[in-house]
Order: C-alpha cells, then sequence, then structure tokens
C-alpha cells in the first residue's frame, strides 16, 4: 500500500532521499518527465493538456531527531529537528541511521523517581537512546555524528477507515500527488515534492521557482484537535470530515475568489469538505505565493490527530476526498471554468 | 522451545495483574514439554514439576512471576475516547504517543493522544501530563467501540519483542517475564538429569499488585528452600552505582534480610566453579519481590535473590540481555543439583 510504504520510510530534514526515491519508482513509465534540483527538491511534470501550468505540491521531510554525541555508557544523545514537544519521546522505539538501527528511548524508571519529579516532563538530558552498545566506542561504529532518528511505528488500519502511522504529515500529501498524477488528468501540471518544510517552509519556494507555475495547489496534513481537552470552537479542524480549505495560517492568506471557486465544485460534486478553523502553523503555501511576482495559491490540509507524534490518525476516506477536490478542480481548469490569471 | 522464542512468546503476551490467563497458556505449554507435570492453583500460579532423587522430601521452589504491569478501560466518553487506570506503578509521562492493545472482545489498537505542539501555549510543555488528561484513540465511535470492548477490559502496550542486537532485547513485560525465561533455561538444562530433590518451577501471578500468587503457590508447595528471580536496575547514567547492576554482567545475588546466608555462599560458590559471572548488591528492604512472602510461608523458608539487570523498567521498552537471562538458569539449574538433603537441613540454623 503505497501510503505504508511512503510513512515508514525515514526521512527528516535534509535526509529525504528514501522518499525522494520511493517516489521516483512509483512514477517511472508514467510518462512524467522527471528532475531534481539541488536542495533536493523532487519534480515530475504531466503534459495533458493545453492550460497554464500547475503546481502540486507536498513536502518529503518529516520531523524527527539527529543524533548529537554520545554517553561513555554507549547511550546515544540527539536532539529533536523540527518541532517536537519533548514529551511523546519517553519509551518510544526509534531507528538511527539510513540503515534503520533499532533503537529505544529510555528514562529513570518510576520506582527510582522521586514524587516531585512526576510533574514536569523529561528534559533532554534525561532522555538517551539505547542501542545495545556497551560503550562510546561500540556506539561509535554503529552510528554517527549527525545520523537521522525517526519514529519506527508500523502503519496499519486500527478501524475500517482509520490508519495509525508516522509522518502523515506530509507523506499523504505526496501519496496524493502521485494518485493524481497517474490519473493523467487533462491539464499541465508539476507534481513537486518539497524539502525541508518542517525546519522553516525551505524547500517550496524554490520549488516554486524552478517551476514557475501560474497557480499552485498545496496539499499538507494538519491537526485535528477533535479531541479532549480540547473545546470544540478550538478544534483546527476535525478528522473524517474531508480536506480542510485554509483560510489563513501563519505564513499565507488564501485568495478569496480561488477558495470560492473550490468550495462551489465541492458542493456541487459531493465532496466532503472543511474550512480550517485556525490561523496558526505555517505552510509551503507561504513561501510559494511569495515567488515570482506572486503565484496563485490553494491550500488544502488533510485533517491529522496527534501530528508530530510517533503515532499519528488518518482518516482514509479525508485521503480520498481530497483527491477526488483536486481532480475535480483540475477538470474545472482544463474546461476553463476556474478563475484562473483572473485572480483579482 | 529455545530459550529466545520462548521469552518473545511471553513477552508479546497478555498477561496484566489478575489477568494472566493468556501467557499462563504459552508457560504451560512451553513447560509440558520439558517438565514431569505441569498444572495451575487458584490463583492462577503455574507450577512445573521435575521429579528429583528424594521424591518424598519438601520440593526446592523457585519462582518469578508472570504478570506485567498495564491498565484496565477506565470509562469510555462520549466520543469515543478512553480514560485509564494503572495495574502497577507506571509514569504517566511514557504515555503520550504511545500505541496501546486493548484485550477486548476483539483485540483493538488504540494511540495514546498527544496535543501536537502548534496548538500549545510554550508553558504548556513545561508541564508533565496527569493519567486523567490522558486518553486513549482507537479511531471508533463510542456505539461502534462498545461492540469490541468494555469497561475493564485489560490494556497493554502495543510493544513487539524485538533485538537491537544479537543478545539485547527489548520488549513489555521483561519485568518479568526475563525470570520466567530464566526458569525455563532451568528446566532445560535440568531435561535429562536428575536432581537431589524435586524442583517445583513456578511462574507466579499479581506480583505487581502486593505479591499475592507467591503467597498460594508457597503454601501448596511447602517448600524448607526457595529461591526468586527477579529484575533490577541496570545502570545507566543519573542513577545510583550502588543501587544497580551492569547488564552483561551476570545474575545479582541481592544480599539483605531475604537471603539466607548459606544460600548466599551455595550461590558464590556453584557460580565460581561454573565460571558464571555474579554482581552482588545489597538490599536493605526485603521488599518487592516474591521472596518477600515465601520467606513467611507457613513455618518459614529459607529463600534467595536473583536479579536480571533490565534497564528502562516499567517502561515499552525493558531491555534485556539474553546472555544474563540464561546465566541466571544455569546458575539455579546447578544450584539444585547441589542443593540435596544435607544441604537444605543445614539452613534451619540449628
Amino acid at each position: 500500500m503505497l501510503i505504508k510504504e511512503l510513512t515508514e520510510v525515514p526521512g527528516i530534514a535534509g535526509r529525504e532521499g528514501q522518499v525522494r526515491e520511493l517516489i521516483k519508482e512509483q512514477l517511472k513509465g508514467q510518462d512524467l518527465a522527471l528532475s531534481g534540483d539541488a536542495m533536493g527538491n523532487f519534480y515530475a511534470r504531466w503534459e495533458g493538456g493545453q492550460t497554464p501550468l500547475l503546481m502540486l505540491a507536498s513536502h518529503m521531510d518529516e520531523v524527527g531527531f539527529m543524533v548529537m554525541g554520545y554517553d561513555n555508557s554507549g547511550l546515544i544523545k540527539f536532539a529533536p529537528v523540527g518541532g517536537i514537544d519533548l514529551r511523546v519521546v519517553p519509551g518510544k522505539k526509534v531507528y538511527l541511521g539510513d540503515e534503520k538501527t533499532p533503537g529505544v528511548i529510555g528514562v529513570k524508571p518510576i520506582h527510582m523517581q522521586k514524587k516531585a519529579e512526576q510533574n514536569r516532563p523529561f528534559s533532554r538530558q534525561d532522555l538517551l537512546i539505547d542501542i545495545g552498545a556497551s560503550s562510546e566506542n561500540e556506539a561509535r561504529k554503529k552510528v554517527n555524528i549527525g545520523d537521522q532518528i525517526t519514529f519506527s511505528t508500523t502503519t496499519e488500519f486500527i478501524s475500517e477507515r482509520v490508519m495509525k502511522g508516522k509522518a502523515f504529515d506530509d507523506r499523504a500529501g505526496c501519496a496524493a500527488i502521485i494518485e493524481i498524477l497517474k490519473s493523467r488528468p487533462p491539464v499541465k501540471l508539476c507534481g513537486a515534492f518539497t524539502v525541508q518544510e518542517e525546519v522553516g517552509l525551505r524547500g517550496a519556494g524554490v520549488a516554486a521557482s524552478n517551476v514557475g507555475p501560474a497557480l499552485a495547489l498545496v496539499l499538507e496534513g494538519t491537526t485535528a484537535s477533535d479531541v479532549p481537552e480540547s473545546p470544540p470552537h478550538r478544534y483546527s479542524t476535525t478528522m473524517g470530515e474531508g480536506p480542510a480549505l485554509t483560510i489563513m495560517d501563519r505564513s499565507f492568506l488564501a485568495n478569496q475568489k480561488l477558495n470560492q471557486r473550490v468550495m462551489e465544485l465541492a458542493e456541487r460534486e459531493g465532496i466532503k469538505y472543511q474550512l480550517r478553523r485556525t490561523s496558526i502553523g505555517g505552510t509551503d503555501s507561504g513561501p510559494i505565493h511569495l515567488r515570482e511576482e506572486g503565484i496563485p495559491t490553494i491550500g488544502l490540509s488533510l485533517p491529522c490527530r496527534y501530528i508530530h507524534s510517533p503515532a499519528s490518525l488518518l482518516n482514509m476516506d479525508d485521503l480520498q476526498n481530497m483527491i477526488d477536490l483536486v481532480k475535480t478542480i483540475l477538470q474545472d481548469i482544463a474546461e476553463g471554468g476556474f478563475p484562473i490569471g483572473t485572480t483579482y | 522451545m529455545d530459550l529466545k522464542s520462548f521469552i518473545e512468546r511471553i513477552s508479546n503476551s497478555l498477561g496484566i495483574s489478575g489477568c494472566e490467563q493468556e501467557v499462563a497458556g504459552e508457560i504451560t505449554m512451553a513447560w509440558e514439554q520439558i517438565a514431569d507435570e505441569v498444572r495451575r492453583d487458584n490463583l492462577g500460579n503455574v507450577i512445573a514439576l521435575k521429579k528429583g532423587k528424594n521424591s518424598h522430601k519438601p520440593p526446592l521452589m523457585l519462582a518469578a512471576h508472570q504478570d506485567e504491569i498495564g491498565f484496565l478501560v477506565r470509562d469510555i466518553d462520549k466520543d469515543g475516547f478512553i480514560s485509564l487506570d494503572p495495574i502497577g506503578g507506571i509514569d504517566p509521562r511514557l504515555l503520550p504517543g504511545q500505541e496501546i492493545k486493548i484485550w477486548g472482545r476483539e483485540e483493538t489498537l488504540g494511540v495514546v493522544g498527544a496535543r501536537p505542539p502548534h496548538l500549545q501555549k510554550p508553558q504548556d510543555r513545561e508541564k508533565a501530563i496527569p493519567l486523567e488528561k490522558i486518553f486513549v484513540d482507537c479511531g471508533l465511535k463510542k456505539e461502534e467501540l462498545e461492540k469490541k470492548i468494555r469497561i475493564g477490559d485489560a490494556v497493554t502496550f502495543h510493544q513487539k519483542m524485538g533485538w537491537l542486537n544479537e543478545n539485547i532485547g527489548y520488549g513489555k513485560a521483561l519485568d518479568d517475564r526475563a525470570g520466567v525465561a530464566a526458569l525455563h533455561q532451568v528446566l532445560l538444562e535440568l531435561k535429562d538429569r536428575t536432581t537431589p530433590l524435586d524442583v517445583a518451577v513456578v511462574a507466579t501471578v499479581q506480583e505487581e499488585v502486593g505479591i499475592r500468587g507467591a503467597i498460594t503457590s508457597s503454601f501448596a508447595l511447602n517448600p524448607d528452600l526457595g529461591l526468586a528471580v527477579d529484575v533490577a536496575f541496570a545502570s545507566r547514567p543519573g542513577l545510583e552505582k550502588e543501587m544497580t547492576l551492569n547488564s552483561n554482567g551476570g545474575p545479582g545475588l541481592e544480599i539483605g534480610p531475604h537471603m539466607h546466608p548459606g544460600v548466599l555462599e551455595k550461590l558464590k560458590e556453584v557460580a565460581g566453579e561454573k565460571e558464571i559471572p555474579i554482581q552482588l548488591i545489597g538490599v536493605p528492604h526485603p521488599g518487592g519481590t516474591d521472596t518477600y512472602v515465601m520467606q513467611m510461608n507457613r513455618c518459614g523458608m529459607a529463600t534467595g535473590l536473583l536479579s536480571i539487570p533490565l534497564a528502562n523498567m516499567h517502561s515499552p521498552v525493558e531491555v534485556i540481555d539474553i546472555r544474563d537471562v540464561r546465566r541466571t538458569g544455569r546458575l539455579m539449574a546447578s544450584f539444585c543439583l547441589q542443593a540435596d538433603v544435607e544441604f537444605v537441613e543445614g539452613l534451619k540454623c540449628l
């Protein structure tokens, strides 16, 4: 299953190589022009119709960690790469390096803690990875400073439509683009698989300049906060209610005409969608819409519960609805219905 | 069954305190192949007997607890989110982002919810999340969930045992399935040997909630001598050195009120003869293991305690070195081959 393969490979920011190879493998032999750039972004261009050039963008990188050093007992010191709450780290199994050396993140046992210690989270210094090495020298032979570290979660269904896994943000977006490209849509289109989103939206701007599209659609994973300890009026999105259309986030204010047409199309086709009801978080839409003389951009996000944790949840109906909605938009562009080029 | 396959099977099985049926079944099945008889008592203890030369004398008792820490389903809220009650001592800070399994009418997987950093205030991260605010999400609505699980169902970490290298394994419940595995090694070592006395090998229940299974099994067997094997803290930066054991350093012999001096001397002597490395550790308070109740059984029993070094105790990633498990089993087996009527009588401080 594509989403399983895509989410289980390791690929933190700056180490997206294995994700890129997997995507390349998927897109070979599909009459696409495949290319890359110096930063690591990967492009798949499709000539399916006489439309202006469009871009679909999703990022390949995930949040994870990096090897920082060694304790003389042979345990590994590490630091987060991207936004991770250290409270989700204790007691997890991880993979180190491209070869996926297994390790576990241990902590001081509860029996040896003072009561007050339990009121504050473990600090970075409390958390060390055990790779089974009994000395610093032995550890150095197995992992190197700078090696990437990712969670080891197996992607699988936990109920009929809900999958558990890591890195749905944003491998689910990558999967959507692959599906859409394979469906041979009637437009001129470039799928852009970007790098380094999680450390400051760094690959997408370069991708936008390389592609130079007339319109960009950014397919993302976003927070679904329809969970306890979060009042309903504060939900950003709700799992199972379809892809969420961005109105505003920290990096981007959406174009109202474009959003209007997306909503009309979704309602016409009966495709479930929702509006993203928070303005926090940045996405690749930010740098993309500010490139060149400004690129009209639409942001669609998949609701993902417990995003940036080792065990997040994604509803596969939401993914299918996102794919259907994007295909509908592309069809509309091919038919000349979409307000492309006349956005203001 | 070889030692590694056995420890994997029992680590992966369900056996929170009071709910040991599944792991007990695995243990019974394996021990029926290598012991003379295996039975279960009313509390659920698995008792395997290996006949010796003097079957009219009380047996030697070897014990390790088969139960593990975990949770029970406490409640299911209107949106299908599940709250938990702990069984045994668990640090709630290990829970966010963890995968768990609910052993209901159907085995149901879930994840422990963790609010994403995007939705938090910076000061939130400075606070640990207490168990009352922790919930499990199975991706199901309340009505769907109630077809599969109900309040009171057992919950464990969803962790399959694996290996960091050839010898170092991680998994859930290795406290004290590593000890049960050491008992398995004893039975393997004694398979074609005859001990002076009968040896009763017991996988006890309900240790984590107050050392209960060892009470009834000790009563039934009424031994004069018993050894328990449990786990002890493996050394780690930040832990007091004197309170820990080194991994791959061999079994710890826990010196304290629950360790009979004669048993200690014999264990040291046997270890020396068999060239099995041991680690001595002082334990000032005799609590927290099966020896605590064994020693006080009926008219009293001479006891000894062996410990397997284990890192990250009571977490989903407990870590052991299989060489320590094997050595612990070999040491106990060699001890059983030497412990005759005369030795046991000599322990009675007459």
